[in-house]
């Protein structure tokens, strides 16, 4: 493994939705807020716009692609001082319509090998922490 | 005996869950005295004080001192070798893709 090489996660799920209502809520300012994060969005390429958590971390993304209907990417950056934590990464969405819905892909690439450290990840995902850290102390007696 | 390492004495750390309740609430509601978090703990303060003593060994938390009173805050980048990015992230995801459908849902209406 080299260290320039990168990870990515991938993430799906069949909606029982049109394309057309998913591309709004992925697009539109006040949905994206309602399913993902606060933000300034704006649905044209080249537009720079932060997300920001509940946990106060504030994201630096630029929107990279757009097809309308079909597939949305922008870069999903986090600064920080340690590289451990710094995260340059893109996400892009892929909509594939099928008999009774739509097939939603999320891939998130960027991720370097030796970064396996968290910044969102530690403060949203606290709860699947502890019961994963609560399983593998159980297994570790 | 191989030596402990750090996850080791994470996992070690955190395996108390009244260690780790104290540990967690400093996480939530920001730096706390002894005094706060022995209100919320049910243990005596020399119990609370012997925990955070451990916690602070092992780079979990640290401490301020401001007159006679002692400030513990968490220290969120000591984990850092027990979470996996990918993992995390893709629990994140699937986190936010529910939500997303309940908006789904909602939109219809």
């Amino acid at each position: 493994m080299t260290n320039t090489e990168t990870r990515s996660v991938v993430v799906e799920r069949e909606m029982p939705h049109p394309p057309e209502k998913l591309w709004r809520a992925l697009t539109q300012p006040h949905l994206i807020e309602e399913w993902l994060m606060k933000n300034d969005f704006a649905p044209v390429v080249g537009h720079r716009f932060n997300l920001r958590g509940d946990w106060g971390g504030v994201l630096d993304c630029e929107v990279l692609a757009i097809e309308p209907n079909k597939a949305l990417s922008y870069t999903w950056n986090f600064k920080h001082a340690d590289t451990a934590f710094d995260l340059q990464s893109v996400v892009t969405f892929t909509l594939t319509p099928t008999r009774t819905g739509t097939l939603l892909r999320m891939e998130q690439t960027g991720f370097r090998p030796e970064q396996k450290q968290a910044f969102g990840g530690a403060h949203a995902g606290w709860k699947q922490f502890f019961a994963k850290l609560e399983e593998l102390v159980a297994r570790a007696d | 005996m191989p030596m402990p390492t750090t996850r080791d004495v994470l996992f070690k750390t955190l395996a108390d869950p009244t260690r780790r309740a104290i540990f967690e609430r400093l996480c939530r509601q920001g730096e706390q005295t002894v005094g706060a978090l022995t209100a919320q703990a049910g243990i005596s303060q020399p119990a609370v004080s012997k925990h955070l003593g451990v916690l602070k060994q092992a780079g979990l938390v640290r401490d301020r001192h401001e007159g006679r009173q002692t400030h513990y805050s968490a220290q969120l980048g000591a984990l850092a070798p027990l979470i996996d990015w990918t993992s995390e992230m893709a629990g994140f995801w699937q986190k936010k893709f529910d939500d997303l459908e309940d908006l789904l849902k909602r939109m219809d209406q």
